[in-house]
């Protein structure tokens, strides 16, 4: 499904040195994959979820989605295929609604009880949701609900989710999980792919693939790659704490 | 009227029909029909151009309707419009201008419109600005507005001007007696070489009076904006206002917001902010399958919706 070729993404600092953030990274990401991934901070992870949306575009390699080259297509193109996105920072806006927001994702005329169907499977009673505006007048972990159900409503081959977990403490972790799992449930073609560090969210992946320093460093099944991960000292800690 | 001065009418009053209650259409510098009720009368005043709307002491949830077209290219008039609500009303109030200019001469409406507001009178008042025509001719409007509110009165202004208006200086003032309030919310979009000024001038005179203007604006293209917004806090009272822009293009907008507070209760806050659109919001709309230029629309109206 997904096809990433010896992708690079290299930024200049100030004093004009490249500085490389993915180094010539090798991944496929096959049909109806749950695939967390993780590493240490400033690894690339984030990096990455640019890449595949097209929020950021390689200085090298080939990125193929269903065999098709999309390297060049924009962030819209790429959304038309099916790849949709969640924000680690969800975006705040003056003026549009949360059921805007729902109803462009859903991309038709979306009735009001379609719209508080995506509200409820994230946890937020619709009711007093909907109309209210995607603005400061919502809290962080509002907004980072309402930014999974805009991509529960794109309905999309692939889904990409920047740390869906941060920020959502008031609502529990079981009901994320559940999300996830109905949602790689519901079509036997769709894929997740999830960056975080939370060993819950590890705990349900199919696959989990370690990006450190721009590059691959393990990528394998959940049941072989996890204990590796919670015995290494530096990144068991990590996870230990984060609990 | 016409089909043009029905389609002005249609876009500055959302008038398909006659409205209900009382009302004065004038098109083309002249009155087309006029209607009054038990509660609301009006009257043409005889030393210059213009009307009376006299509404009685005590009516409730009634409204007046007084729109203006404009299709006849290098039409120019001044009107001068008074309001006499009476105490304890509760009305609605819509005026509003469209110009269609089809020719090369320029048009223009000049409107003074004074409110005389009643001891706790609610009064809401709409003001929508529009202009259409492919002529060069220029579609020039200048409201000026006049606000005395009475004891515990309560007044909310609301303009708006999309497109079409080539040249705008809007001026509203208003004093507030004892426990008065006002609410004013302005919605303005520039392009093309459009130019639009607007400002407000507030005295809070009473005790426990509080002013809130709140302004959303675009400019587009190679338009100029300049907003002026100064509270006066001459009593215990309570000031705020806010000018929130988003520029386009090579668009230039001034934001000037003035409080100054004469009394020591006197609780007064501006805030302005000009910029253009977030990159990010974009990125997010593009991520659901909008186009840049859909994006941009989107954020655009939602932000003056």
């Amino acid at each position: 499904m997904l096809q990433l070729e010896n992708l690079s993404f290299q930024v200049a600092d100030e004093s004009d040195t490249r500085k490389e953030i993915i180094r010539n990274l090798n991944l496929t990401i096959d049909n109806h994959r749950f695939i967390v991934i993780t590493g240490p901070n400033g690894g690339g992870k984030s990096t990455l979820a640019k890449l595949i949306m097209g929020i950021e575009k390689p200085t090298g390699g080939r990125i193929l989605f269903n065999g098709q080259d999309i390297t060049e297509m924009s962030i819209t193109q790429r959304a038309r295929c099916g790849i949709s996105f969640a924000f680690q920072q969800p975006v705040r806006f003056k003026g549009i609604k949360v059921r805007d927001l729902i109803t462009l994702s859903a991309g038709d005329n979306l009735s009001t009880a379609g719209a508080c169907e995506y509200l409820s499977r994230v946890g937020l009673c619709a009711r007093d949701y909907i109309g209210r505006d995607v603005d400061a007048s919502l809290s962080g972990g509002e907004l980072k609900r309402i930014e999974i159900a805009t991509v529960l409503a794109r309905n999309t081959p692939l889904s990409v989710f920047d740390e869906p977990e941060a920020g959502i403490d008031l609502w529990s972790f079981n009901s994320l999980i559940k999300v996830f799992e109905e949602l790689h449930d519901a079509d036997d073609r769709r894929s997740l792919i999830i960056i975080s560090h939370q060993e819950r969210i590890l705990n349900i992946a199919d696959e989990i693939v370690v990006i450190s320093g721009g590059q691959v460093k393990a990528q394998g099944r959940r049941e072989n790659i996890l204990p590796e991960l919670l015995q290494d000292t530096g990144s068991c800690r990590f996870y230990q704490e984060m609990q | 009227m016409d089909a043009i001065q029905k389609e002005l009418l249609k876009q500055v009053a959302g008038l398909h029909e006659i409205p209900a209650g009382a009302y004065n259409i004038r098109a083309n510098g002249e009155a087309v029909a006029r209607n009054t009720t038990a509660h609301i009368d009006i009257v043409a005043k005889t030393d210059k151009s213009g009307i009376d709307i006299v509404i009685k002491p005590g009516t409730k949830k009634e409204s007046v309707h007084i729109p203006v077209v404009l299709s006849q290219s290098g039409l120019t008039e001044m009107v001068y419009n008074d309001f006499y609500i009476g105490d304890d009303c509760d009305v609605t109030i819509v005026a509003g201008c469209g110009i269609h200019n089809s020719g090369d001469q320029m048009s223009r409406h000049d409107g003074v419109h004074t409110f005389y507001v009643g001891k706790n009178a609610h009064v809401k008042y709409v003001e929508k600005h529009y202009g259409s025509g492919e002529g060069t001719g220029q579609r020039v409007m200048n409201p000026e507005t006049v606000v005395e509110l009475g004891e515990n009165s309560f007044m909310e202004l609301e303009t708006v001007q999309i497109r079409g208006v080539d040249s705008t200086r809007r001026s509203t003032r208003a004093t507030l007696a004892d426990g008065a309030k006002i609410i004013v919310t302005e919605k303005l979009m520039t392009h093309g070489s459009q130019y639009a000024e607007t400002s407000f001038d507030v005295d809070l005179n009473g005790d426990g009076s509080s002013a809130n203007v709140i302004s959303r604006a675009v400019a587009r293209d190679d338009s100029r904006q300049l907003f002026l917004a100064k509270i006066n806090g001459n009593n215990r009272c309570a000031g705020h206002s806010e000018c929130d822009a988003i520029i386009m293009d090579n668009a230039r907008i001034s934001a000037i917001p003035e409080i100054t507070a004469n009394h020591l209760d006197a609780e007064l806050i501006h805030e302005a902010a000009i910029g253009k659109i977030a990159g990010d919001q974009i990125v997010k709309l593009m991520t659901l399958g909008l186009t840049e230029a859909e994006a941009e629309a989107q954020i655009v109206n939602g932000f003056l919706k």
